[in-house]
């Protein structure tokens, strides 16, 4: 499994996907901050989050689009699946890899909000009253975990596209739009007059569940329904493999 | 080493391999012979746990593929049709992912470069995959199945698409890697394993046509029933008379002459020699045979003669009061391959034909 997990994290930088994405991702990150924060003359950082999640719907398609289909393209899994390695570990070892190259660059683009952080330093000396000035730690963290649990859930989607197709291309796009749904569902609420379509939305989508985070509060339903997503759809990945041999 | 018990495969309504059994000893060499889409990549992916049996057993140094998947697939080592090569790696960062992917416990470097040696890919190794040529594209292939010295090798179809040269180099090193593993290997080219195995198993339609000692299927080879003449005479009456002698069940006249001579192909009834009596009969008509040369037999023929032989045997076996002969149903299969195999028949033998020597 680790051989794996290595094999693949090296991949994307001998790629040009995993440039792209990187690039991209902290290009992206960096002007939201500055929309959202800066020539807002805000410290509130949920509006940089939320946007960040909508990035993220087209980006980690990028990382996970070729774990997969391209191995059955290129008829590698051949050698993954006679190596003596079990298909969970396969499985797991790829899912590793996007998600560690995903968590690194969220961490990176951290440094987005340090220019606001010594901007506060400085209000916060010259300022009069004892009234806090500056970004607010508990949300900072609460999105920033938030942001990786929705990461690892979108990836276990993206991975289990991967594995149904061998189009790099088409896994990416339908994982855009499976990503895509998944977040806006409760968007449609406006126009929704039924309470009960619109908790059941509400209960789908991912950004509402993000809500809680933005406001500084960690929520423990929210972890288990990213966590358990993941979960399932790893899980739906390893069946998928194991259904092909005996197809 | 190897017990296949009774494998079935379907695909759908497919049947890929219909109720095969054999047995492989430990250190023996087998060639798997069968022409395209036979079954035998198929019973191969199963062997090597990549495909599951739709039900029958397979037992690899007495362990079930099923029950201890991973146990069994550290004892082999395998090379698919298609070499599984990532291109954006060099040959050693490729060998030391295969080698990181088995778990080896053996000294690396060491492994790798005796394994290098062995297939001649040290020059290469620090060259991208992509960049090498379909000869050592195939040699990293087996260099990759290799890896972990595991005690069973099993190669698929091997030396496709290389030249003489390496085909002979390829050859030779499964038969040095036969010293020491089982060696499993399949092909549809009659002389490949011929040249290097110790036993064939011939199958076709998913089913075991034979599974004789190479010794045994040489003998067969030997006894060739197909000609080609060239005699000096005239082109008709030449014709009619090889059309008309007893033992002859087909005359043909070629395009191609050699000087003043017409040369004819020949096919007799199988275990008659009709080289002494056709010379004699040609020389009574004051023609000239300038030439006489059995032409080498097909796959297609080894298989009815193997069949023949094997139903005879049982035919005798059965006199005795032993097992019923099972020829019926497979001489049925066998007059369908003969069908489906005339287009490929030529080509299979030609290419490869001198490079025995």
């Amino acid at each position: 499994m680790f051989a794996i997990f290595k094999k693949e994290l090296r991949a994307y930088f001998i790629n040009p996907v995993g440039y792209v994405y990187v690039g991209i991702f902290l290009a992206a990150s960096a002007l939201i901050c500055a929309f959202t924060t800066y020539q807002q003359a805000s410290y509130d950082a949920s509006g940089y989050f939320q946007f960040l999640l909508l990035m993220m719907g087209v980006l980690i398609p990028l990382l996970t689009m070729r774990l997969f289909s391209e191995e059955r393209k290129t008829r590698t899994e051949q050698l993954l699946l006679t190596a003596p390695v079990s298909i969970t570990g396969m499985v797991l070892g790829k899912y590793f890899a996007a998600l560690a190259l995903f968590g690194a660059s969220v961490l990176v683009s951290c440094i987005n909000l340090f220019p606001l952080v010594s901007y506060s330093i400085i209000e916060q000396s010259t300022a009069t009253s004892d009234v806090h000035v500056g970004l607010v730690g508990g949300q900072v963290i609460g999105c920033l975990c938030g942001v990786l649990m929705v990461g690892a859930a979108f990836i276990a989607i993206g991975l289990f596209i991967s594995s149904l197709t061998e189009s790099q291309l088409s896994a990416a796009v339908v994982t855009i739009a499976v990503l895509m749904v998944m977040m806006l569902t409760n968007f449609f609420n406006s126009i929704i007059n039924s309470a009960a379509v619109r908790t059941v939305l509400n209960w789908i989508s991912i950004l509402a569940r993000f809500d809680r985070f933005a406001l500084g509060m960690f929520d423990f339903s929210a972890v288990l329904y990213y966590v358990s997503i993941a979960g399932v759809f790893i899980f739906l990945t390893v069946r998928i493999y194991d259904k092909r041999r005996w197809g | 080493m190897i017990k296949i018990d009774h494998l079935v495969k379907n695909y759908g309504a497919n049947c890929a391999v219909d109720d095969i059994s054999f047995e492989i000893a430990p250190g023996e060499i087998v060639g798997f012979l069968g022409p395209n889409g036979a079954g035998k990549s198929t019973t191969m992916n199963i062997l090597t746990g990549y495909l599951s049996s739709t039900s029958g057993r397979v037992m690899v140094d007495g362990l079930n593929v099923l029950d201890a998947p991973l146990e069994v697939k550290r004892r082999i080592g395998y090379l698919p049709e298609q070499p599984p090569l990532y291109p954006d790696m060099t040959v050693e960062e490729y060998l030391i992912f295969v080698y990181n992917l088995k778990g080896c416990t053996l000294n690396r470097t060491k492994h790798l470069q005796e394994i290098c040696e062995v297939v001649k890919l040290t020059d290469v190794k620090g060259r991208l995959i992509r960049n090498l040529s379909k000869g050592y594209k195939q040699r990293v292939g087996i260099a990759q199945a290799l890896v972990g010295n595991p005690p069973v090798i099993i190669f698929d179809e091997p030396t496709v698409g290389l030249d003489p040269k390496q085909i002979i180099e390829i050859r030779n090193l499964i038969r040095n890697l036969g010293k020491d593993h089982t060696v499993i290997l399949s092909t549809h080219i009659l002389q490949e394993v011929q040249a290097v195995c110790d036993r064939i198993i011939i199958i076709n339609k998913g089913r075991v046509v034979a599974d004789e000692l190479t010794e045994n299927i040489n003998r067969v080879a030997a006894n060739s029933f197909r000609y080609q003449v060239k005699i000096c005479g005239p082109q008709k009456e030449v014709l009619s008379m090889l059309k008309n002698r007893p033992d002859v069940v087909y005359a043909e006249v070629m395009a191609a002459r050699d000087g003043d001579a017409y040369i004819y192909q020949v096919e007799s009834n199988r275990g008659v020699d009709i080289r002494k009596s056709l010379f004699y009969a040609v020389a009574e008509r004051g023609w000239a045979m300038v030439g006489l040369e059995p032409l080498g037999m097909s796959l297609e023929d080894i298989f009815i003669s193997v069949v023949d032989k094997t139903s005879a045997d049982a035919a005798e076996r059965g006199a005795k009061g032993g097992k019923k002969p099972r020829g019926k149903s497979l001489e049925k299969d066998i007059a369908q391959s003969i069908l489906d195999a005339t287009a490929e028949k030529q080509e299979s033998i030609a290419p490869y034909a001198g490079d025995e020597d």
